[in-house]
Protein backbone atom coordinates (compact mmCIF):
# COMPACT_ATOMS: atom_id res chain seq x y z
CA UNK A 1 0.00 0.00 0.00
CA UNK A 2 1.36 3.58 -0.72
CA UNK A 3 -0.45 5.90 1.46
CA UNK A 4 1.32 9.41 1.87
CA UNK A 5 0.50 11.20 5.38
CA UNK A 6 -2.22 12.85 4.05
CA UNK A 7 -4.31 10.38 3.84
CA UNK A 8 -3.36 9.69 7.57
CA UNK A 9 -4.66 12.84 8.48
CA UNK A 10 -7.36 12.18 6.54
CA UNK A 11 -8.40 9.36 8.27
CA UNK A 12 -7.29 10.92 11.88
CA UNK A 13 -9.59 13.68 10.97
CA UNK A 14 -12.44 11.01 11.62
CA UNK A 15 -11.65 10.21 15.12
CA UNK A 16 -13.30 12.33 17.91
CA UNK A 17 -12.57 13.76 20.88
CA UNK A 18 -13.64 11.09 23.46
CA UNK A 19 -15.04 14.30 25.51
CA UNK A 20 -15.80 16.41 22.63
CA UNK A 21 -17.20 14.20 20.24
CA UNK A 22 -18.15 17.19 17.62
CA UNK A 23 -14.42 18.19 17.13
CA UNK A 24 -11.42 15.74 15.64
CA UNK A 25 -7.77 15.17 17.51
CA UNK A 26 -6.76 17.38 14.75
CA UNK A 27 -9.26 20.24 15.03
CA UNK A 28 -8.02 19.77 19.26
CA UNK A 29 -4.27 19.99 17.87
CA UNK A 30 -3.07 17.60 19.42
CA UNK A 31 -1.50 15.43 16.73
CA UNK A 32 1.61 16.42 16.05
CA UNK A 33 3.11 14.38 13.32
CA UNK A 34 2.65 11.47 11.02
CA UNK A 35 5.42 9.15 9.47
CA UNK A 36 4.44 6.45 7.20
CA UNK A 37 6.63 3.35 6.09
CA UNK A 38 5.23 1.25 3.79
CA UNK A 39 1.95 -0.15 5.96
CA UNK A 40 3.30 1.21 8.89
CA UNK A 41 2.58 4.03 10.12
CA UNK A 42 3.09 6.36 13.80
CA UNK A 43 1.47 9.17 15.29
CA UNK A 44 2.78 11.20 17.36
CA UNK A 45 0.05 12.69 20.05
CA UNK A 46 0.25 15.38 22.83
CA UNK A 47 -1.77 15.45 25.62
CA UNK A 48 -4.09 18.15 25.94
CA UNK A 49 -3.72 18.01 30.18
CA UNK A 50 -1.32 15.84 31.95
CA UNK A 51 -3.69 13.40 33.81
CA UNK A 52 -5.80 13.74 30.98
CA UNK A 53 -7.84 10.52 31.36
CA UNK A 54 -9.08 10.26 27.45
CA UNK A 55 -5.31 9.98 26.22
CA UNK A 56 -5.77 6.05 26.30
CA UNK A 57 -9.22 6.21 24.47
CA UNK A 58 -7.54 8.27 21.93
CA UNK A 59 -4.90 6.51 21.52
CA UNK A 60 -6.86 3.22 20.91
CA UNK A 61 -9.29 4.61 18.93
CA UNK A 62 -5.92 6.21 16.43
CA UNK A 63 -5.02 2.44 16.47
CA UNK A 64 -8.27 1.29 15.58
CA UNK A 65 -8.93 3.74 13.02
CA UNK A 66 -5.77 3.49 11.18
CA UNK A 67 -5.71 -0.40 11.14
CA UNK A 68 -9.51 -0.61 9.51
CA UNK A 69 -7.92 1.18 6.73
CA UNK A 70 -5.35 -1.34 6.01
CA UNK A 71 -2.02 0.04 8.08
CA UNK A 72 -0.62 -2.99 9.68
CA UNK A 73 1.26 -1.57 12.19
CA UNK A 74 0.20 1.17 13.96
CA UNK A 75 2.31 3.25 16.81
CA UNK A 76 1.33 5.97 18.90
CA UNK A 77 3.96 8.24 20.22
CA UNK A 78 3.97 10.52 23.18
CA UNK A 79 5.19 13.79 22.72
CA UNK A 80 5.47 16.74 24.89
CA UNK A 81 7.07 19.27 22.98
CA UNK A 82 5.91 21.97 22.35
CA UNK A 83 3.55 21.46 24.90
CA UNK A 84 -0.42 22.28 23.62
CA UNK A 85 -1.75 24.81 24.15
CA UNK A 86 -5.98 25.97 23.24
CA UNK A 87 -4.09 28.35 20.36
CA UNK A 88 -4.15 24.94 18.90
CA UNK A 89 -7.51 24.93 18.34
CA UNK A 90 -8.69 26.23 14.90
CA UNK A 91 -11.35 29.02 13.99
CA UNK A 92 -13.58 26.12 12.47
CA UNK A 93 -13.22 23.74 15.69
CA UNK A 94 -14.23 26.76 17.72
CA UNK A 95 -17.60 27.48 15.83
CA UNK A 96 -18.33 23.56 16.31
CA UNK A 97 -18.02 24.10 20.11
CA UNK A 98 -20.01 26.84 20.31
CA UNK A 99 -22.94 25.41 18.32
CA UNK A 100 -22.43 21.89 20.61
CA UNK A 101 -22.80 24.37 23.66
CA UNK A 102 -19.50 24.98 24.59
CA UNK A 103 -18.04 28.03 24.68
CA UNK A 104 -14.99 28.52 22.88
CA UNK A 105 -11.79 29.37 24.91
CA UNK A 106 -10.62 32.79 24.56
CA UNK A 107 -7.45 33.92 22.69
CA UNK A 108 -4.10 34.05 25.42
CA UNK A 109 -1.87 36.75 26.35
CA UNK A 110 1.45 35.11 26.06
CA UNK A 111 3.12 36.07 29.36
CA UNK A 112 0.89 37.58 31.26
CA UNK A 113 1.48 36.97 34.81
CA UNK A 114 -0.86 35.09 37.10
CA UNK A 115 -3.26 37.18 38.65
CA UNK A 116 -4.09 36.05 42.41
CA UNK A 117 -6.93 36.14 44.33
CA UNK A 118 -10.51 36.50 43.17
CA UNK A 119 -10.93 37.63 39.55
CA UNK A 120 -13.62 38.41 37.27
CA UNK A 121 -13.41 36.72 33.19
CA UNK A 122 -16.13 37.57 31.38
CA UNK A 123 -17.20 34.44 29.34
CA UNK A 124 -19.98 34.90 26.30
CA UNK A 125 -23.27 32.49 26.66
CA UNK A 126 -22.98 29.65 23.62
CA UNK A 127 -26.34 30.12 23.64
CA UNK A 128 -27.58 33.78 23.32
CA UNK A 129 -24.30 35.63 23.18
CA UNK A 130 -25.12 37.22 26.24
CA UNK A 131 -21.58 38.39 28.64
CA UNK A 132 -24.12 38.58 32.23
CA UNK A 133 -22.79 35.16 33.06
CA UNK A 134 -20.90 33.94 35.82
CA UNK A 135 -18.03 31.52 36.89
CA UNK A 136 -19.76 28.92 39.05
CA UNK A 137 -16.56 26.78 39.06
CA UNK A 138 -12.81 27.25 37.12
CA UNK A 139 -13.60 23.31 37.06
CA UNK A 140 -15.98 21.26 35.07
CA UNK A 141 -17.22 17.64 34.21
CA UNK A 142 -13.47 17.43 32.71
CA UNK A 143 -10.05 19.12 32.96
CA UNK A 144 -10.67 20.88 30.03
CA UNK A 145 -13.67 22.41 30.80
CA UNK A 146 -14.97 25.14 33.71
CA UNK A 147 -18.74 25.20 34.87
CA UNK A 148 -20.50 29.10 33.79
CA UNK A 149 -24.04 30.56 34.49
CA UNK A 150 -25.80 33.07 31.90
CA UNK A 151 -28.12 35.12 33.96
CA UNK A 152 -29.52 36.51 30.66
CA UNK A 153 -30.98 33.20 29.20
CA UNK A 154 -30.58 31.27 32.60
CA UNK A 155 -29.23 28.49 31.18
CA UNK A 156 -25.86 27.00 32.89
CA UNK A 157 -22.63 25.56 30.13
CA UNK A 158 -19.50 24.74 30.04
CA UNK A 159 -16.37 26.86 28.47
CA UNK A 160 -13.38 25.36 26.97
CA UNK A 161 -10.66 26.72 28.95
CA UNK A 162 -7.88 28.85 27.89
CA UNK A 163 -4.56 27.55 28.54
CA UNK B 1 26.08 4.66 33.42
CA UNK B 2 22.42 5.87 35.17
CA UNK B 3 22.45 9.29 35.94
CA UNK B 4 22.46 9.14 39.44
CA UNK B 5 21.14 13.04 40.28
CA UNK B 6 19.03 13.12 37.77
CA UNK B 7 17.04 10.42 38.82
CA UNK B 8 16.94 11.46 42.79
CA UNK B 9 15.76 15.58 41.32
CA UNK B 10 12.94 13.47 39.45
CA UNK B 11 12.02 11.44 41.84
CA UNK B 12 11.72 14.50 43.79
CA UNK B 13 9.34 16.55 41.37
CA UNK B 14 7.25 13.22 41.22
CA UNK B 15 6.58 12.53 45.02
CA UNK B 16 5.60 16.31 45.50
CA UNK B 17 2.96 15.92 43.23
CA UNK B 18 1.74 12.47 43.74
CA UNK B 19 1.81 12.66 47.48
CA UNK B 20 -0.24 16.42 47.58
CA UNK B 21 -2.32 14.87 44.19
CA UNK B 22 -3.07 11.80 46.87
CA UNK B 23 -4.08 14.14 49.74
CA UNK B 24 -6.47 16.53 47.46
CA UNK B 25 -7.77 13.18 46.16
CA UNK B 26 -8.95 12.39 49.61
CA UNK B 27 -12.01 15.36 49.29
CA UNK B 28 -13.50 13.44 46.75
CA UNK B 29 -16.50 13.16 47.80
CA UNK B 30 -16.37 15.07 50.58
CA UNK B 31 -15.76 18.32 50.04
CA UNK B 32 -17.81 21.11 51.42
CA UNK B 33 -20.06 21.72 48.01
CA UNK B 34 -20.27 20.23 44.39
CA UNK B 35 -18.04 22.34 42.88
CA UNK B 36 -14.78 22.99 45.03
CA UNK B 37 -15.14 18.53 45.16
CA UNK B 38 -14.80 18.45 41.24
CA UNK B 39 -12.22 21.18 41.08
CA UNK B 40 -10.28 19.28 44.20
CA UNK B 41 -10.81 16.09 41.75
CA UNK B 42 -9.58 18.21 38.87
CA UNK B 43 -6.82 19.41 40.72
CA UNK B 44 -5.84 16.20 42.09
CA UNK B 45 -5.77 14.21 38.32
CA UNK B 46 -3.26 16.94 36.97
CA UNK B 47 -0.50 16.31 39.92
CA UNK B 48 -0.99 12.65 39.59
CA UNK B 49 -0.80 12.92 35.92
CA UNK B 50 2.42 15.17 36.44
CA UNK B 51 3.79 12.37 38.83
CA UNK B 52 3.19 9.70 36.17
CA UNK B 53 5.15 11.35 33.69
CA UNK B 54 8.12 12.61 35.73
CA UNK B 55 8.42 9.26 37.91
CA UNK B 56 8.17 7.51 34.60
CA UNK B 57 11.02 9.39 32.87
CA UNK B 58 12.75 8.87 36.62
CA UNK B 59 12.39 4.97 35.97
CA UNK B 60 13.63 5.41 32.44
CA UNK B 61 16.53 7.73 33.76
CA UNK B 62 17.71 4.65 36.19
CA UNK B 63 17.32 2.32 33.77
CA UNK B 64 16.63 -0.92 36.14
CA UNK B 65 13.34 -1.52 34.73
CA UNK B 66 11.05 0.01 37.14
CA UNK B 67 8.45 2.20 35.82
CA UNK B 68 6.10 4.57 36.80
CA UNK B 69 3.50 2.40 38.86
CA UNK B 70 6.64 0.18 40.65
CA UNK B 71 8.17 3.75 41.72
CA UNK B 72 4.58 4.78 43.26
CA UNK B 73 3.65 1.74 44.96
CA UNK B 74 6.80 -0.55 46.02
CA UNK B 75 8.92 2.32 47.32
CA UNK B 76 8.76 2.73 51.22
CA UNK B 77 8.45 6.15 53.01
CA UNK B 78 11.91 6.61 53.46
CA UNK B 79 12.83 6.57 49.97
CA UNK B 80 9.97 8.85 49.24
CA UNK B 81 11.55 12.36 47.91
CA UNK B 82 8.61 14.59 48.56
CA UNK B 83 8.99 17.95 51.00
CA UNK B 84 6.60 17.26 54.14
CA UNK B 85 4.32 20.22 53.29
CA UNK B 86 2.67 18.40 50.82
CA UNK B 87 1.79 15.21 53.23
CA UNK B 88 0.31 17.14 56.13
CA UNK B 89 -3.18 16.22 56.51
CA UNK B 90 -5.91 17.90 54.43
CA UNK B 91 -7.38 19.35 57.96
CA UNK B 92 -10.23 21.71 57.53
CA UNK B 93 -10.81 23.03 53.96
CA UNK B 94 -9.15 26.44 54.92
CA UNK B 95 -5.89 24.12 56.05
CA UNK B 96 -6.12 22.43 52.40
CA UNK B 97 -6.22 25.87 50.64
CA UNK B 98 -3.54 26.80 52.64
CA UNK B 99 -1.32 24.09 52.05
CA UNK B 100 -2.36 24.15 48.32
CA UNK B 101 -1.18 27.91 48.17
CA UNK B 102 2.08 27.77 49.74
CA UNK B 103 2.81 24.90 47.08
CA UNK B 104 1.18 26.37 43.88
CA UNK B 105 2.97 29.44 44.39
CA UNK B 106 6.00 27.92 44.35
CA UNK B 107 5.03 24.80 41.66
CA UNK B 108 4.17 28.04 39.26
CA UNK B 109 7.67 29.74 39.75
CA UNK B 110 9.48 26.28 39.58
CA UNK B 111 8.17 25.05 36.39
CA UNK B 112 8.33 28.39 34.76
CA UNK B 113 11.56 28.21 35.06
CA UNK B 114 12.01 24.25 34.56
CA UNK B 115 10.46 24.91 30.73
CA UNK B 116 14.03 25.98 29.98
CA UNK B 117 15.74 22.94 31.07
CA UNK B 118 18.16 21.26 28.89
CA UNK B 119 16.71 18.05 29.32
CA UNK B 120 14.08 18.47 26.19
CA UNK B 121 11.92 15.43 28.18
CA UNK B 122 11.56 17.50 31.21
CA UNK B 123 11.39 20.73 29.86
CA UNK B 124 7.54 19.63 27.78
CA UNK B 125 6.61 17.87 31.26
CA UNK B 126 7.54 21.24 32.62
CA UNK B 127 5.38 23.62 30.12
CA UNK B 128 2.85 21.29 30.47
CA UNK B 129 2.89 21.18 34.41
CA UNK B 130 3.15 25.27 34.44
CA UNK B 131 -0.21 25.62 32.77
CA UNK B 132 -1.60 23.88 35.04
CA UNK B 133 -0.21 25.01 38.45
CA UNK B 134 -1.49 28.62 37.09
CA UNK B 135 -4.64 27.67 37.36
CA UNK B 136 -4.35 25.78 40.11
CA UNK B 137 -2.42 28.95 42.22
CA UNK B 138 -5.46 31.07 40.65
CA UNK B 139 -8.18 28.74 42.58
CA UNK B 140 -5.86 28.21 45.91
CA UNK B 141 -5.08 32.12 46.34
CA UNK B 142 -9.05 33.18 45.76
CA UNK B 143 -9.74 30.40 48.12
CA UNK B 144 -7.25 32.02 50.46
CA UNK B 145 -8.52 36.09 50.56
CA UNK B 146 -11.99 34.43 50.61
CA UNK B 147 -11.28 32.97 53.94
CA UNK B 148 -8.89 35.06 55.57
CA UNK B 149 -10.92 38.16 54.28
CA UNK B 150 -14.14 36.77 55.14
CA UNK B 151 -16.19 35.90 58.26
CA UNK B 152 -14.26 35.82 61.82
CA UNK B 153 -14.34 32.22 61.83
CA UNK B 154 -12.93 31.91 58.33
CA UNK B 155 -10.13 34.44 59.23
CA UNK B 156 -9.08 32.67 62.36
CA UNK B 157 -9.33 29.08 60.54
CA UNK B 158 -6.97 30.64 58.03
CA UNK B 159 -5.04 32.41 60.32
CA UNK B 160 -4.49 28.74 62.44
CA UNK B 161 -3.65 27.02 59.14
CA UNK B 162 -0.45 29.49 57.81
CA UNK B 163 0.59 29.27 61.48
CA UNK B 164 0.61 25.32 61.79
CA UNK B 165 2.14 25.02 57.91
CA UNK B 166 4.36 28.26 57.54
CA UNK B 167 6.99 25.35 58.89
CA UNK B 168 7.21 23.08 56.93
CA UNK B 169 7.82 25.43 54.17
CA UNK B 170 10.98 25.20 54.65
CA UNK B 171 11.85 22.10 52.41
CA UNK B 172 10.45 23.69 49.61
CA UNK B 173 14.02 26.02 48.87
CA UNK B 174 16.71 23.26 50.34
CA UNK B 175 19.23 23.04 47.47
CA UNK B 176 21.26 20.87 48.82
CA UNK B 177 24.47 18.96 45.95
CA UNK B 178 21.82 17.37 43.75
CA UNK B 179 19.89 20.88 42.61
CA UNK B 180 23.25 22.78 42.36
CA UNK B 181 24.72 19.86 40.16
CA UNK B 182 21.24 19.63 38.04
CA UNK B 183 21.35 23.60 38.25
CA UNK B 184 25.11 23.82 36.68
CA UNK B 185 24.20 21.03 33.95
CA UNK B 186 21.45 23.75 32.63
CA UNK B 187 18.61 20.94 33.50
CA UNK B 188 17.30 22.70 36.50
CA UNK B 189 16.28 26.06 38.14
CA UNK B 190 18.53 27.89 40.51
CA UNK B 191 16.19 26.85 43.94
CA UNK B 192 18.06 29.79 45.98
CA UNK B 193 17.26 32.66 43.45
CA UNK B 194 13.04 31.40 43.59
CA UNK B 195 13.04 31.83 47.14
CA UNK B 196 12.75 35.74 47.43
CA UNK B 197 10.06 35.25 44.31
CA UNK B 198 8.47 33.37 46.14
CA UNK B 199 7.92 34.72 49.75
CA UNK B 200 7.04 38.25 47.67
CA UNK B 201 4.43 36.30 46.00
CA UNK B 202 2.94 34.52 49.51
CA UNK B 203 3.79 37.72 51.87
CA UNK B 204 1.86 39.97 49.40
CA UNK B 205 -1.15 37.90 49.07
CA UNK B 206 -1.22 37.18 52.78
CA UNK B 207 -1.22 40.65 53.21
CA UNK B 208 -4.49 41.35 50.91
CA UNK B 209 -5.86 38.37 53.10
CA UNK B 210 -5.77 40.20 56.18
CA UNK B 211 -3.64 37.18 57.49
CA UNK B 212 -0.53 37.82 59.15
CA UNK B 213 2.82 35.93 58.30
CA UNK B 214 3.65 33.87 61.22
CA UNK B 215 6.85 34.89 63.21
CA UNK B 216 8.36 31.24 63.28
CA UNK B 217 11.12 30.08 61.04
CA UNK B 218 10.47 27.19 58.77
CA UNK B 219 12.61 23.97 59.27
CA UNK B 220 15.19 23.57 57.16
CA UNK B 221 16.55 20.32 57.95
CA UNK B 222 18.42 18.70 55.53
CA UNK B 223 16.72 14.85 55.47
CA UNK B 224 13.89 16.97 54.29
CA UNK B 225 15.04 15.85 50.67
CA UNK B 226 16.23 12.66 51.35
CA UNK B 227 13.62 10.58 53.28
CA UNK B 228 13.06 12.37 56.60
CA UNK B 229 9.01 12.38 57.28
CA UNK B 230 6.71 13.82 59.86
CA UNK B 231 4.58 10.69 60.89
CA UNK B 232 1.64 11.55 58.30
CA UNK B 233 3.90 9.98 55.20
CA UNK B 234 3.67 6.25 56.17
CA UNK B 235 -0.52 6.51 56.90
CA UNK B 236 -0.55 7.93 53.80
CA UNK B 237 1.58 5.27 51.88
CA UNK B 238 -0.45 2.33 53.63
CA UNK B 239 -3.48 3.74 52.26
CA UNK B 240 -2.32 4.69 48.51
CA UNK B 241 0.07 1.38 48.11
CA UNK B 242 -2.19 -1.09 49.94
CA UNK B 243 -3.97 -3.04 46.86
CA UNK B 244 -0.67 -3.04 44.63
CA UNK B 245 1.23 -4.67 47.39
CA UNK B 246 -1.31 -7.25 48.75
CA UNK B 247 -2.46 -7.92 45.25
CA UNK B 248 1.32 -7.67 43.21
CA UNK B 249 0.36 -6.88 39.30
CA UNK B 250 -3.39 -7.46 39.80
CA UNK B 251 -5.11 -5.61 36.56
CA UNK B 252 -9.13 -4.78 35.71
Amino acid sequence: MNAAPADVMEVLEQVKDPEVPVISIVELGIVRGVEVTGDSVRVDITPTYSGCPAMQTIEEDVVAALRSHGFREVTVRTVFQPAWTTEWIGEDARRKLQEYGIAPPGHLQPGAPVQLGPTVRQVACPYCGSTLTEVRSQFGSTACKSLHYCTACQQPFEHFKAI
Amino acid sequence: MADASLFEYLQRLGDDRLVLGHRLSEWCGHGPILEEDIALANISLDFIGQANLLLGLAGTVEGKGRDADALAYLRDPVDFRNVPLVEQPNGDYAATMTRSFLFDAFDYLLTRDLQDSGHPELAGIAAKAHKEATYHLRHSSEWLVRFGDGTEESHRRAQDALDELWRWTGGLFLADEVDQALHARGLAPDLAALEPEWKGMVSELIGRATLTLPPVQPITARGYRRGDHTEHLGHLLAEMQILPRSHPGAEW
